[in-house]
């Protein structure tokens, strides 16, 4: 059945799972790490399961449609994510967190604040519109210098899409410089965020085996009370 | 004469400024008759000279498609079905609507955000949240309710096809058949549409009444506002 997701934050923790999500731009390692932790969970046993940005099968269309067809605009760009956002947090991310698992989270709502303020949509009204997200357990924020990001991502990626340079902005006639200047602004509400949300936040920058001890390091006395499988693969 | 307002939130890259035009909103439940009198007004207005566009709900080149194919497996849940109805209306508002009233249209609209914040509120969604999210969207001229209670929307629903299954709330469900779920909804639906009415300054018109009187009605009415603000209220 429908149903819905009161609006307002609950007071509490309300679930038996757990939720961790990561955060930062293209090429701060969020993800390799989100996988390496996920490897982790998994052979400790944790019920675990993963959920990407922009990946609601039923939202996906409309989204690709407008990317591909240039029709969104910044506001547009903020609401179909929302939309997007909103079915996997009923569908997906709520109900595993009742079952009690770890969910893990590539991106959450933190993007579209720092993304779609980088566009100039309202930064309160962008975040009334998340207001039915459970807030997570812990976010972890993964900080990379601006060249660093670029680097990594422009020498391994020749083509940048239309929305991901920030094209829609008109910043700049070329899609590299395009996407500097967009990313760079990214950088500047992440930072806000960090502040505003209380972020958890990793040095990118470290080795990636590093960043893992850390990350598992912070997690570890959050997951006292989790259940696990009970034929676990140690 | 009033400048473009909105309520309360902004849309990125537009100047309220620049709009010209007159945004005209006839709302109302399914059955009260819309189609027939935004059809009646638009030849009138058109008689005299003005330029006309119109616009309904989830009629947005980039999420209607979407919105339908989800209705049909009825797979989306209920925060992401109002935040898509959200995406389809702000599409409209951008591709549609405001650029008509750039160009000094009179844009008549098939219900706007207030069915819309309706159907998400008798769907349990917070009131202040939906609202909140419909900030971003333009002050309408005059929005023209009509009004209907249940007992005579039923004829006229059976008589033009029968019970829709979204507009008897069947998704939520709210009774045990068709019948008993639209009574309902419908009720809920038109008890806060009332509510809306007063809050955003609605002007009722009852849709019970003689089809030619209301029309001629409406025409007069959106006449006299036309004829308030010369070269539209929109712009400053």
């Amino acid at each position: 059945m429908n149903e819905a997701v009161a609006p307002l934050a609950a007071p509490a923790w309300p679930y038996p799972g757990r939720l961790f999500i990561v955060e930062g731009v293209d090429g701060s390692g969020k993800s390799t790490q989100l996988t390496l932790l996920s490897q982790w969970l998994r052979s400790e046993g944790f019920l675990v399961v993963y959920s990407e940005w922009n990946s609601s099968p039923i939202v996906r269309e409309t989204t690709s449609r407008g990317k591909k067809r240039q029709l969104l605009t910044p506001l547009t760009f903020s609401l179909i994510h929302a939309t997007d956002f909103a079915d996997r947090v009923e569908r997906e991310i709520v109900p595993s967190l009742k079952a009690g698992a770890i969910v893990l989270a590539d991106r959450y709502m933190y993007t579209a604040f720092a993304r779609d303020v980088a566009r100039r949509v309202d930064p309160l009204w962008v975040r009334s519109l998340y207001r039915f997200a459970p807030p997570p357990t812990l976010a972890f924020y993964f900080r990379t210098p601006l060249e660093v990001a670029l680097k990594r991502i422009l020498s391994g990626r020749p083509k940048l899409k239309h929305y991901e340079a920030g094209m829609d902005l008109a910043l700049h006639p070329d899609p590299s410089e395009s996407y500097r200047i967009f990313q760079s602004r990214i950088l500047v509400e992440y930072e806000k965020l960090v502040q505003e949300y209380g972020l958890h936040v990793m040095d990118a920058v470290l080795p990636v085996e590093l960043q893992q001890r850390q990350l598992r390091e912070t997690i570890q006395p959050l997951l006292a009370d989790v259940a696990r499988l009970q034929h676990a693969t140690r | 004469m009033r400048p473009a307002e909105t309520y309360g939130g902004s849309i990125p890259g537009l100047q309220l400024s620049e709009l010209s035009g007159w945004l005209i909103v006839v709302e109302g439940t399914d059955g009260v008759g819309r189609t027939t009198h935004i059809d009646r007004l638009r030849a009138h207005l058109e008689r005299s000279g003005y330029a006309v566009a119109e616009t309904g709900l989830t009629r947005s080149d980039l999420a209607s498609r979407g919105i339908r194919r989800a209705k049909m497996g009825n797979t989306l849940a209920s925060t992401a079905y109002n935040l898509y109805y959200a995406t389809d209306f702000a599409d409209r508002l951008e591709h549609q609507i405001i650029p008509a009233l750039r160009s000094g249209f009179v844009m008549l609209t098939d219900r706007y955000i207030y069915s819309l914040i309706v159907r998400a509120i008798a769907r349990g969604a917070d009131p202040e949240w939906i609202k909140q999210v419909y900030s971003f969207s333009l002050k309408p001229d005059a929005v023209f309710y009509l009004r209907i209670e249940v007992p005579e929307l039923v004829p006229r629903v059976l008589a033009n096809g029968g019970f829709d299954y979204w507009e008897s709330g069947m998704d939520i469900p709210m009774g045990e058949d068709l019948f008993e779920s639209f009574i309902r909804y419908q009720q809920r639906v038109i008890t806060e549409l009332d509510g809306l009415s007063r809050e955003y300054e609605f002007h009722n018109l009852d849709a019970t009444g003689d089809v030619d009187e209301i029309s001629d009605d409406l025409c007069k009415r959106v006449t006299n506002l036309l004829r308030a603000g010369d070269s539209g209220s929109f712009g400053p």
